[in-house]
């Protein structure tokens, strides 16, 4: 049994299996999580109907998409218009392969990474797979066959060319620290810690501490996932709905997929170059095993309170049976033998969740820019700040190496 | 067969698909993205080979950047496609003929230039890292390398004057 998990294409197979499970139902249900927490902001419920406080949403909203009318207007360009969604969610999911969830961990006899393929190039693998997949959104709107289509496939391609350079060199900052293109080399480059404390996080890094790389890529992440206040290839009030316009039913659906899974790939990548990665935000001597647990008895005790007082009768059911689930996930995190594989995991989603949740706050927050504005941002204040910031970098690294 | 041998015929065949569609085609946009096949394909020809590096900057360079822009201007013209324009008859006839003269020329050409004994193997070509390429762009190409930048930046001056001249 252990002889055949240990091959190599079974177990490549087995984990594309469980990431690709895991990733498109966190898909679903980070649109879920989205329209919550946008309603909160805006002091509204959010979804409520479909199971408790909207839970089953993504799945009616799945059962929704499929079921729509799937029409093909007659003078799109055929082969093009059906090309497009498909490169869109194609060159969106493959990015997530090179991405290292946790360290090398033993289930059950066999040894294997938390990551579905270490390539010597990680960064410039996920690099080009970003800079092609434009391709999805501006053949999308020029297939159409439709103006407002048109002109979100073109403001989208500009975007994207724009943002790509200071993306770029503010991905290069860190390199210069971490010494490696590969993703998983860079987080064992990050762990450790200063006077016993301060992660070697390439934010605190010395001898540069890369903060305003992070911002920089931050903030073209905002435009390379097409999101609000750069999201001017879909701007509704002005294009009807941008390059997505004429798409209906799944291939709509696979617009929709392929943003937010480029939004998690984001975070993901942002989570490991300049966070690191699954290593813990403090080290374990302080406790930082217990967190897991704490927050989840935490969120199990709010339960079980509010189920023993309750606001509405099913509270009584549905709050007790989540706070008893909330319960039992913290006792799984202290057994010893499974925080190995939980730990890092946790870190991990926990840092990527922290950055989600920012790009929903934003969203909530700032309003659009003007087109003219996106692109004096991009050239006139990112672009050179990216390129100042290198600059500064690769002197200090070279005075101090090795520090 | 090995597996190295099976990527290689696969995407092999699907670049040169990719390069017979890009002249066959009448519209632009085909055409544009006929050579974004080509060039995907030969990137993973280039990681068959072992070059990660070169693979990377292939897709990041020409896929990304160069081909976007491509497809970015002929979106932004809404060129229509091509139209025929009735070939004469001595195309018609001798064109075939003539065209595969002139590749069997070329093949032997090419295979009469090449050394006998070196031999390409998969995975072989190891020598094309990020740091080798890296190091050999600063030391032994450093002339090169300094030269073509101060092009590049006397086409983007020259770019920018006649844009000048527009507004």
């Amino acid at each position: 049994m252990t002889e055949l998990l240990g091959n190599f294409y079974i177990i490549s197979l087995i984990k594309a299996a469980i990431v690709a499970f895991v990733l498109l139902t966190a898909l679903a249900y980070i649109q879920w999580v989205e329209r919550k927490v946008l309603a909160h902001i805006q002091l509204r419920m959010g979804p409520y109907r479909v199971g408790p406080h909207g839970l089953l949403q993504p799945l009616a909203d799945v059962i929704k998409l499929i079921t729509k009318e799937d029409l093909l207007p007659p003078y799109v360009n055929r082969f093009f218009y059906l090309l497009a969604p498909f490169v869109a969610v194609f060159l969106a999911l493959i990015a997530i392969s090179v991405i290292p969830f946790g360290p090398e961990v033993n289930i059950f006899g066999v040894r294997t990474w938390l990551q579905l393929t270490d390539l010597k190039i990680g960064i410039l693998f996920v690099l080009a797979i970003s800079s092609v997949s434009v391709y999805g959104v501006a053949l999308a709107g020029w297939s159409s066959n439709n103006k407002y289509s048109l002109l979100g496939g073109l403001r989208s391609s500009a975007q994207m060319i724009s943002y790509e350079l200071p993306l770029a060199l503010a991905l290069a900052s860190p390199l210069l620290l971490l010494n490696t293109l590969s993703l998983r080399e860079m987080v064992d480059a990050q762990a450790g810690y200063y006077f016993g404390f301060l992660p070697r996080w390439t934010i605190f890094q010395g001898p540069w501490p890369q903060i305003i790389s992070f911002l920089v890529f931050l903030i073209c992440g905002f435009a390379e996932t097409n999101r609000v206040p750069f999201d001017l290839p879909e701007a509704e009030n002005e294009l009807v709905a941008g390059f997505h316009t004429e798409y209906s039913s799944m291939k709509f659906a696979a617009f929709f997929m392929a943003e937010y899974c480029n939004m998690v790939t984001f975070t993901a990548i942002a989570t490991t170059l300049f966070l690191g990665g699954w290593t813990p935000l403090w080290p374990a001597e302080y406790g930082s095993n217990f967190l897991p647990a704490v927050i989840l008895a935490f969120a199990g005790a709010v339960s079980l309170y509010h189920a023993l007082n309750p606001a509405r009768p099913f509270d009584r059911i549905t709050l007790s049976a989540a706070g008893l689930i909330a319960f039992l996930l913290a006792a799984l995190f202290l057994l010893p033998a499974a925080q190995p594989i939980l730990l890092p995991l946790f870190w991990f989603v926990f840092k990527t969740g922290v950055l989600l949740f920012l790009f929903i706050w934003i969203r909530g927050t700032l309003p659009r820019f003007r087109y003219d504005q996106l692109m004096r941002f991009a050239w006139t204040f990112l672009f050179p700040l990216a390129i100042l910031n290198l600059l500064v970098t690769g002197i200090l690294v070279a005075l101090y190496p090795g520090k | 067969m090995s597996l190295d041998v099976i990527l290689f015929l696969l995407f092999a065949f699907l670049a040169l698909v990719s390069a017979v569609s890009l002249i066959v085609q009448t519209h632009p946009i085909a055409s544009a993205l006929s050579l974004v096949g080509v060039m995907g394909s030969l990137a993973v020809l280039y990681l068959l080979l072992g070059a990660e590096f070169i693979a990377a900057a292939q897709m990041i360079v020409y896929a990304g950047a160069i081909m976007v822009l491509f497809v970015f201007v002929i979106m932004l013209l809404n060129a229509g496609a091509e139209r025929g324009k009735g070939r004469s008859r001595l195309v018609k006839w001798l064109g075939i003929p003539i065209f595969a003269a002139f590749v069997g020329v070329l093949s032997f050409i090419i295979q009469s230039f090449l050394p006998k004994s070196a031999e390409v193997k998969f995975g072989t070509f190891t020598a094309a890292g990020g740091a080798e390429v890296g190091r050999s762009l600063f030391t032994t190409y450093l002339l090169p390398f300094e030269v073509t930048s101060i092009l590049i930046l006397i086409a983007i001056v020259g770019a920018v004057v006649l844009a000048r001249k527009e507004i």
